[in-house]
């Protein structure tokens, strides 16, 4: 099933999505300056073109909805409600780091904005996100979690073997496939037996569907509609959205994998900010000028982001005997 | 006081515990209607019902870390695993989410649950089913590991070990389900990370766990026949390991010998040997000897078993090794 | 083929050896047999006779510095000649002791059979180079808590290491220098050998005194025979007018130094009641105690760097002037460094004589494995009440006997005393 575009809702809604976008970018290529730079180092795996499915969800979301993630998600972490300074300190392993600089770029957590991580296994976050829809369920929220997960995640066992729980007992999931065709270095197509991953669905009587994660319109108006429906049934549903990163998939991959044309064609015709901007000026609701505008706000952001994390002190190193074990 | 069995013991606890908290919930493959592989969950289900007793499908990975993501947002989970031979399908959940949870997100997210289930070898079960598992599993921060000899304390353990804030890890033993003991009928408690002296005497330690205490105290009544004193130590938490008491007994007796139906290398009686050269160097007038499984997979054969698991012979051999008596 | 040359066991004791001087530098030529280098043994400096013949090629153990046995301390070989510079290092410290190395010891001996003819045999049980204490620590601490060497207890566990049970019976069988100035002496030089100056120490106002080979050992030996023999002593006081007599007759026409001193004639009554109280002439084996037939009387002898007991051999067969000869050479052997070590061994009874230098009476340490040790004062004109009644002055020894009363009894020691003082005071009686 592929969900058909409707018209967006509120233009206070599409412009904000387009700022945070416009931040989510601006923040992502700081963040790519900083390593190069060597203010951090270790894993970094940046969100850049994926912008438009992130801000579509976080959209159709409310506060007390759950969100989990892989490894890839700074910005959905700003997006659930970290602050971008936080994020940005939590990578330079500061002590104002989301984490108090002991996650890192692939542990992102909130305990206060309901953002579970930020994990490095691939897959591992999935039988986590239903246990948080088994405490939903326990507990009788009307709340659901959204799991996101890359393509390749979609072919980790525990997944299936979760998917199949959340199926069986009604546990308000929201898997999201991140598919942006590339399991690192390897087209989905060549290790998955599936031409389109929501068929995964199929095996456990799943609900399931597909969006253009490159269009944010399309995303918030197809989530939203899910999620209503999920806090009234308390069913897991599996949604593949299609989208594209721009950068390799960490900071040192070449991307030699795929044509330079390839992404050109997306950067340039399937631009998710592009788009919405388009959209914008299209409707009259912006001049090509707000958009810069927005768009310097948010450069300005990443930079005040960076500068808060450049401030803030290194942690103790005697922090390292704390949290191991809680009292 | 009632005289009950070791499964009957464990049960209490589970029951008594899930009355006192409603976010205690167990799930397990069997544990409902089956009434548990090994009926230490015999009778909970009709007590509790069907929203705090599940019956999971045979998916370790998955329903461990359901009850990771469920210990994420404050249940307290009591996940069963039908042998630690299936737990280890889940290890991933355990060891790279359940275990880390807390430090990598800054202190933010514990993991309130308890991971159980039997644990080594019991009779004639083969090479797949009798893994001793509290080397890997003590070699891990972040997890506790806990382990029971008595009907006493495997309830006093449990019961502690669902109220501690922490996954703790809890190693039962087949063969002693059917152990009986006194339990008292008025609640109690027993500390984790706290030892106990079985046997007072002043020739040499015996430290063993789980089933080989029971060997260990065999070999200690036909010892104290030949006029040797030997004292019995159970550290019963592994981890963290209660180094005080086993240091003072290795400086009372000056003489230790660790039994435990594990495989010797790099065991949990190799670093309780390596503590005790280390902090009780002086008081020692032979180096620490540790009875061990045969560096073999478990056979079969009953008398191959036999064979390779620690027995009354060899560890009277091993008293009178570390007590320089000729035979 | 270069030949390297090691330490060699010139003594039954020596752990480790001195080279006191090299007779020969490198590039001199050594015949076989021929002493080249002098060795500083825990009990004299004796000449090594080269085991080989050629060249003095290298010296890997200089005058002054001490090898354990068996390290390479030169190397021989034709002129111009390379060698194996690995097995000529030279071995700083005992190579560590282990049961490998144990078992080694005796094959080669026999690879070395030309040199056995100048060099002792080489030991098969564990000394040297393989003499690393084993010891548990908690043998370790007790043993340091209570003041007892060690060394001078026989482990019963694994590869001789010593375990609690070995200290405990140390104890009990009274092996603890007792917490008097003995016990004091030995933290004193303890700490002497880690903390060479004390806080209270001034520049200046002291002197430290190297430890030889000889002095290492007399510490080692005595230490270990307070420890571990249970001492008790007898006195009697000896008139020595008879003796005095007799040997004055002896003496009459020798020459000067042909003289029967009295230590000679105290060997020769020593020796007589020896053979008549075998029980004395004996020692302590552990688990028997062993009685000679023959009385070896060893006879302490001062030297200026320490002090040597040479035996007087069958002494029990020898007469007055036999035995003074032996004695004098073997004194005068002593004095210069030339007594061999077998000469000095195997005594069964010694004899420690102060008498010529004053002291009135004294009590000895025994010498172990010997029994007891007679401790002989000075001939002394004494107010007496003689055998008539009468106050007289008499010419009076006092003589203290040291016994090993695990070997010895009071009764039995005093018996044997009284046989003595029978000889001393009727010299005739020794011929009954």
């Amino acid at each position: 099933m592929t969900t058909k575009k409707k018209s967006a809702v509120d233009w206070d809604v599409l412009i904000g999505m387009y700022k945070q976008m416009c931040s989510f970018r601006r923040f992502e290529e700081r963040v790519g300056l900083a390593y190069t730079k060597q203010k951090f180092s270790g894993f970094c795996h940046l969100h850049i073109g994926q912008e438009g499915l992130a801000v579509g969800v976080q959209t159709a979301l409310r506060d007390t909805d759950y969100m989990i993630s892989g490894y890839r998600s700074h910005t959905q972490a700003i997006g659930k409600g970290i602050e971008a300074g936080q994020v940005m300190a939590e990578l330079f392993g500061k002590v104002d780091g989301a984490c108090r600089g002991k996650g890192g770029s692939m542990h992102m957590f909130s305990k206060q904005h309901r953002f579970l991580g930020g994990h490095g296994i691939v897959g591992g976050q999935a039988p986590l996100a239903v246990g948080v829809g088994f405490a939903i369920r326990y507990r009788n929220e009307d709340n659901i979690i959204v799991c996101y997960m890359g393509d390749a995640a979609t072919n980790q066992g525990q997944v299936f073997e979760v998917m199949n729980m959340a199926a069986t007992w009604d546990l308000p999931v929201l898997f999201i496939i991140e598919n942006n065709k590339y399991g690192m270095g390897t087209d989905i197509t060549r290790t998955t037996s599936v031409d389109a991953l929501w068929k995964r669905a199929l095996a456990f009587d799943m609900g399931h569907s597909d969006v253009d994660g490159m269009d944010s319109m399309a995303v918030l108006d197809h989530v939203t509609s899910l999620v209503e429906t999920m806090r009234k049934d308390k069913k897991p549903h599996l949604l593949e959205a299609l989208t594209y990163r721009y950068r390799g998939h960490s900071v040192s991959d070449p991307g030699t994998y795929r044509t330079k044309e390839e992404v050109e064609d997306y950067q340039k015709n399937r631009d998710a900010i592009l788009h919405l901007g388009q959209h914008l000026v299209d409707n009259k609701m912006a001049t090509a000028d707000d958009l810069k505008a927005w768009d310097n706000e948010a450069k300005e952001k990443a930079k005040e982001a960076e500068a808060f994390a450049d401030a803030s002190p290194q942690p103790a190193v005697e922090e390292l005997w704390d949290h191991v074990l809680a009292p | 006081m009632a005289v009950i069995t070791f499964r009957e013991a464990l049960g209490q606890a589970i029951a008594e515990e899930m009355t006192r908290d409603p976010n205690v919930f167990l799930m397990g493959e069997e544990v409902g209607l089956y009434n548990g592989a090994y009926k230490v969950s015999k009778g909970l289900l009709d007590q509790f019902g069907p929203k705090r007793v599940w019956d999971a499908p045979i998916s370790e990975a998955g329903f461990a870390g359901l009850g990771v993501g469920a210990a994420m947002v404050g249940l307290r989970p009591i996940i069963e695993f039908m042998t630690w031979n299936f737990g280890i399908q889940g290890f991933d959940q355990i060891v790279n989410h359940a275990a880390k949870m807390l430090y990598m997100s800054g202190g933010q997210f514990n993991i309130p649950m308890v991971f159980r289930g039997p644990n080594g070898a019991a009779h004639m079960l083969g090479a797949q089913h009798s893994q001793a598992y509290e080397a890997m599993i003590t070699n891990i921060p972040g997890l506790k590991v806990v382990t029971c000899s008595t009907p006493y304390d495997g309830k006093g353990l449990l019961k502690s070990a669902i109220r501690d804030n922490n996954p703790v890890l809890f190693l039962e033993s087949e063969m002693m389900y059917g152990m009986k003991g006194e339990v008292p009928e008025e609640e109690y408690l027993i500390p984790l990370g706290k030892g106990d002296i079985k046997r007072e005497g002043t020739d040499v330690t015996f430290i063993a766990w789980s089933k080989a205490l029971h060997k260990a105290t065999e070999a200690a009544e036909a010892l104290a026949k030949q006029g040797i004193s030997v004292e019995v130590l159970d550290p019963r938490t592994l981890q963290p390991l209660d180094e005080e008491l086993i240091f003072s007994s290795a400086r009372k007796t000056h003489r230790v010998v660790i039994i435990e139906e594990s495989w010797s290398f790099g065991s949990v009686g190799a670093q309780i040997s390596d503590r005790i050269h280390k902090e009780c160097f002086d008081e020692l007038d032979a180096p620490v000897v540790r009875v061990t499984n045969e560096f073999v997979p478990m056979p079969y054969n009953e008398a191959q078993e036999d064979r390779v698991l620690p027995q009354v012979d060899r560890i009277i051999k091993a008293a009178k090794e570390v007590l320089y008596i000729k035979d | 083929m270069a030949e390297v040359i090691e330490m060699p066991k010139l003594s039954d004791t020596m752990e480790e050896g001195g080279i006191a001087s090299w007779l020969k530098k490198e590039g001199d030529f050594i015949e076989e047999g021929a002493a080249f280098v002098e060795i500083e043994t825990d009990k004299a400096t004796m000449e090594y006779n080269s085991p080989v013949e050629g060249y003095l090629l290298k010296i890997l153990v200089p005058a002054g510095k001490t090898a354990p046995l068996n390290a390479p301390i030169c190397v021989v070989g034709a002129k111009g000649e390379t060698y194996d510079g690995g097995k000529a290092a030279p071995a700083p410290a005992p190579a560590p002791a282990t049961a490998k190395a144990e078992a080694k010891v005796p094959e080669a001996a026999p690879k070395k059979a030309e040199v056995a003819v100048e060099a002792p045999k080489q030991p098969a049980k564990a000394s040297g180079a393989d003499a690393r204490l084993r010891a548990s620590p908690l043998a370790k601490k007790v043993a340091e808590d209570k003041h007892i060497d060690l060394s001078q207890v026989t482990g019963s566990g694994p590869n001789g290491r010593v375990i609690i049970r070995d200290v405990e019976q140390a104890l009990a069988k009274g092996g603890v220098t007792p917490p008097g100035q003995e016990a004091k002496s030995t933290a004193s030089q303890d700490k002497a050998v880690s903390t060479p100056v004390t806080a209270s120490a001034v520049a200046g106002e002291f002197e430290d005194v190297p430890v030889n080979m000889m002095r290492k050992t007399i510490a080692k030996r005595l230490l270990a025979a307070k420890n571990d023999a249970p001492h008790f002593y007898l006195v009697r006081s000896v008139n020595m007018k008879n003796l005095g007599e007799w040997r004055a007759r002896l003496n009459k026409d020798a020459e000067k130094d042909a003289r029967i001193s009295v230590n000679d004639l105290l060997v020769l009554a020593v020796s007589r009641a020896l053979i008549k109280h075998p029980e004395v002439n004996a020692s302590w084996q552990g688990d028997f105690i062993r009685r000679y037939k023959a009385a070896h009387v060893a006879v302490a002898v001062a030297i200026p760097d320490g002090l040597i007991t040479p035996v007087v051999r069958n002494a029990h067969a020898l007469g007055a002037r036999e035995i003074a000869a032996q004695t004098r050479d073997l004194i005068g052997r002593t004095k210069s460094g030339k007594i061999g070590s077998e000469e000095y061994q195997g005594g069964t009874f010694s004899i420690s004589n102060l008498g010529m230098m004053g002291i009135e009476h004294f009590t000895a340490i025994i010498n172990p494995p010997q029994a007891a040790i007679l401790a002989v004062g000075a001939t002394i004109k004494t107010p007496w009440v003689g055998a008539s009644g009468e106050l007289e002055i008499q010419e009076r020894m006092t003589m203290t006997m040291s016994c090993d009363h695990r070997v010895i009894d009071g009764a039995v020691g005093a018996r044997f005393l009284e046989t003595l003082v029978g000889y001393l005071e009727d010299p005739l009686a020794i011929l009954t």
